[in-house]
């Protein structure tokens, strides 16, 4: 029975189907393996982190803070905090996932990350529903993620850009490209600046961690939920 | 080739991010979150890429403005994060090598 909620068929399926997004992907994964060859981590290390991590703009942020020795406590909260959104995936994925058990729902959680999240909702919306297609599509991101930022280690390595180097730019654009899908329309616009008003000051108060990234996520979030419940019970 | 602080932040950030994918998913199924969790989960993101940037870019210069300014531009035309990147990171270079 299970089979038929986890074909290889349908593995291969969604492998095709992620091959061009993967694509996509890949300067994003430079730029990680580029970041960690600056902060001095190793090729292994980078290997590891972007296997049992494999969350980019979680893993960029904790690049961003890390010192040495690494700041062990800031970089897991910042990737706790980073990567929370992904505990919204998880549920609206439930028709997936909720008849799977054992590696197949284990590894599909695992995999679960932005890109292939997207293109599994757009796909479920055509009717697929085989878990396969989901593991399918995971894989090839996580294989074209950690070929990348091999590669982006090895170039950083052979390069060894300077500080204030705009290659390292490449990070901070990275988070303002995915500032634009993020947008949702004019509702968006007050939590945003409470976001950016708190972040300020507690960047200056606070320049080491990633506090005023936690303190803004928050700010925003508690003034958007706030709104919402004003205007429902208005 | 590992050093064990490092060892020991990849793998506190490999468990926080799979609490983070898991959890959600297992957490929604046992109890249903309250409306006013839900909708701050749904700002979250938004504002927590607002954090990071707007300081940033209040730190830099001309460089970055000019850079932001080209990823925005960019991201806004193609829809695609990598184009956003390159082309960022392009103006950034430019203005790098100008002055």
């Amino acid at each position: 029975m299970r089979a038929r909620h986890f074909t290889s068929a349908a593995l291969a399926r969604g492998a095709r189907r992620s091959l061009a997004i993967a694509l996509g992907l890949a300067p994003f994964g430079l730029v990680v393996g580029v970041l960690a060859a600056g902060k001095g981590l190793s090729l292994v290390e980078t290997g590891l982190m972007s296997g049992l991590v494999f969350a980019g703009a979680s893993q960029i942020l904790a690049l961003d803070l890390w010192t040495h020795p690494a700041p062990i406590l800031a970089v897991t909260f910042a990737a706790f905090a980073v990567n929370l959104r992904m505990a919204l995936m998880g549920p609206a994925l439930a028709a997936w996932l909720e008849k799977l058990s054992g590696w197949r729902l284990w590894g599909n959680l695992f995999l679960l990350v932005d890109h292939g999240f997207a293109l599994a909702i757009a796909e479920g919306r055509k009717g697929e529903r085989d878990g396969g297609f989901l593991f399918g599509a995971g894989l090839v991101l996580w294989v074209a993620w950690l070929a990348c930022s091999l590669l982006g280690h090895v170039l950083g390595t052979a390069l060894r850009p300077p500080r204030g180097h705009p290659l390292f730019f490449a990070a901070l654009a990275a988070f303002v490209s995915l500032l634009v899908p993020l947008w949702r329309g004019r509702h968006d616009a007050l939590p945003w600046l409470a976001a950016a008003g708190v972040a300020l000051p507690v960047a200056r108060l606070a320049p080491h961690g990633a506090w005023h990234v936690v303190a803004a996520a928050l700010a925003g979030g508690l003034v958007g939920a706030w709104r919402e419940r004003r205007q429902g019970t208005a | 080739m590992i050093e064990t602080a490092n060892l020991l932040a990849i793998l506190g950030m490999a468990l926080a991010t799979l609490a983070c994918r898991a959890g959600g998913y297992f957490l929604f199924r046992a109890l249903r979150p309250s409306p006013f969790l839900r909708a701050m989960l749904g700002y979250v993101p938004g504002a927590l890429f607002v954090g990071y940037v707007v300081p940033a870019l209040a730190a830099g210069g001309l460089k970055e403005w000019l850079g932001a300014a080209a990823t925005l531009v960019a991201m806004r035309l193609s829809g695609n994060v990598a184009v956003g990147i390159a082309a960022g990171t392009a103006a950034a270079w430019a203005v790098w090598l100008l002055r």
